[in-house]
């Protein structure tokens, strides 16, 4: 089963929603912010889930990953999401 | 009550006190000035992509545009490259007018930009998404990157200017008219609002757009490609870029201390629907004319120097030289056009036009238009040619014609900020 870390999701921030000087996506407090304060609306989170079902072949439903509030609520919902597709 | 709901006799005095340019001339007021000055043209071969198999490889690029310094981190994956280039110029223009809407009450500050494309650059990159790989793998800032409205709405948030923002789409008298729109706001409510107007098509599908016009030029010298009024005009070269300029009533900024470029004195836009490149009409283009001088309270007499619209194909020039010996009689204002160091911007190439007149008049200047040869028969005006002219004018028309019909005029008057000390 493909590795999902939290790296994955800086990675795909970056590429797609850009950071600027207000983003601290490398800071100790990154998981546990919510993506909004971390400045991230919904178009960014719609791109996220795009990205993230295009690389590893999982559906998303919409709507579902803009009810997760913080990079590691997303983490734990994409990783149930990859185990559900490998049982 | 006119139609714009505004009441004659209410309105103030409308100063512009701040710069951005971003053009195929250079980067920065500054530059770009020097290089009109220079008569220093900035078209050449296509090099944002490979022309080779399009019949137009010439055109007007921006040289030495760098989004990752130029604009905020996040807004560079987020906005097409005609964003880019108003955020960079709000922020130039801001700086100029020593503004800062921290300071500002919100809904007082208001954005008003033209567009013309839109987002083509970054609709293309998707389009090729959604063709060559499938439809998830559209981004989706395609939602907001390709529209209209989207440099308002981007500069509007990134400065906190909550006021009557808004977007207009006129082609090429775009930046006339939302300079003219920017004149309205001020006289209800808005004190500050950022104007002008940025394009960005040279892809190739906003060029093969813009080539159904039959207009542009395929001429592959780009010394040669853009000759407006000449005998040899062969149509227009495209060019990107464009600038913002900050609009402020006069009393705001006499209020903050700052010096204007100069004033907007008067404003008319009309629309000739006959238009097109074998009827072109002037008429229409006089009574515009007319309309804006009686705005702003003058004569034909008080204009010292016109920058015109310069649509580079024949039966347009001169109709546009025939509309302005109509008004000036023969010969009568020096006439103008340093876009042919540009090309024509689009949404961006009336703002340009604006801003150049103002440091025009800022420098006491006739800007003369570089690289025209024989002037076409017919042309009974006084292009202002091979040098500038140290002529101290005081006012300023501008003329802009945007594809299909628009027709619009700017009166400029000259303000008490002297750009040889600059």
């Amino acid at each position: 089963m493909a590795e999902f870390t939290l790296d994955d999701i800086r990675r795909i921030l970056r590429a797609s929603a850009g950071v600027d000087e207000q983003t601290d996506l490398d800071g100790e407090h990154f998981a546990d912010t919510a993506f909004v304060d971390l400045g991230y609306d919904s178009l960014a989170l719609l791109e996220l889930v795009n990205r993230i079902e295009r690389e590893y072949g999982i559906q998303i439903p919409d709507g579902d990953l803009a009810h997760t509030q913080t990079p590691r609520e997303a983490l734990s919902y994409v990783h149930a999401r990859l185990t559900e597709a490998h049982v | 009550m006119s139609a714009s709901g505004i009441r004659p006799g209410r309105r103030g005095r409308s100063v512009v006190t701040g710069l951005g340019v971003v053009a195929p001339t250079g980067i920065g007021a500054a530059r770009h000035w020097e290089s009109v000055l220079a008569g220093k043209s900035g078209l050449g071969r296509i090099t944002r992509f490979d022309p080779t198999g399009y019949p137009v490889r010439v055109a007007g690029e921006v040289p030495g545009f760098r989004a990752g310094e130029q604009v905020p981190g996040r807004l560079v994956p987020q906005t097409d490259r005609f964003t880019h280039f108003a955020l960079a110029a709000a922020e130039d223009a801001l700086a100029d007018a020593a503004a800062d809407p921290a300071t500002l009450p919100e809904y007082e500050m208001a954005v008003v930009t033209a567009s013309s494309s839109g987002g083509t650059e970054f609709g293309q990159h998707e389009m090729e998404n959604l063709y060559q790989k499938g439809s998830s793998w559209v981004g989706a800032y395609q939602s907001i990157a390709w529209f209209y409205a989207a440099t308002t709405g981007q500069v509007s948030i990134r400065h906190g200017m909550r006021g009557p923002c808004g977007v207009i789409c006129g082609e090429q008298a775009g930046g006339l008219d939302a300079l003219g729109q920017s004149r309205r706001l001020l006289d209800t409510g808005s004190r500050l609002v950022l104007s002008g107007g940025t394009d960005a098509s040279l892809c190739p599908y906003g060029l093969v757009a813009q080539m159904s016009t039959g207009r542009l030029s395929t001429e592959d010298d780009p010394a040669r490609a853009y000759l407006p009024f000449d005998a040899a005009a062969s149509g227009f070269v495209p060019g990107e870029g464009g600038a913002v300029l900050v609009v402020e009533q006069a009393d705001a900024a006499r209020a903050r201390g700052v010096p204007a470029y100069g004033e907007l004195r008067g404003y008319a836009a009309g629309f000739d629907p006959t238009a097109d490149g074998t009827a072109a009409r002037h008429s229409v283009l006089v009574s515009v004319v007319r309309r804006a001088l009686a705005d702003a309270g003058l004569a034909p007499g008080d204009i010292d120097m016109v920058f015109a619209d310069a649509s580079g194909t024949l039966a347009e020039d001169l109709a546009e030289a025939r509309a302005i010996t109509e008004v000036f009689g023969p010969g009568g204002v020096p006439v103008t056009a340093p876009k042919t160091l540009t090309g024509r911007l689009y949404a961006g190439g009336a703002a340009l036009d604006v801003a150049t007149a103002l440091l025009a008049l800022s420098a006491g200047v006739v800007p003369h238009t570089a690289g025209l040869g024989r002037t076409a028969p017919g042309c009974e005006i006084d292009l202002v040619l091979d040098r500038p002219r140290q002529t101290d004018p005081r006012t300023a028309l501008v003329l802009a014609r945007g594809h299909g019909g628009f027709t619009s005029a700017l009166v400029l008057g000259a303000g008490d900020r002297d750009a040889r000390t600059k």
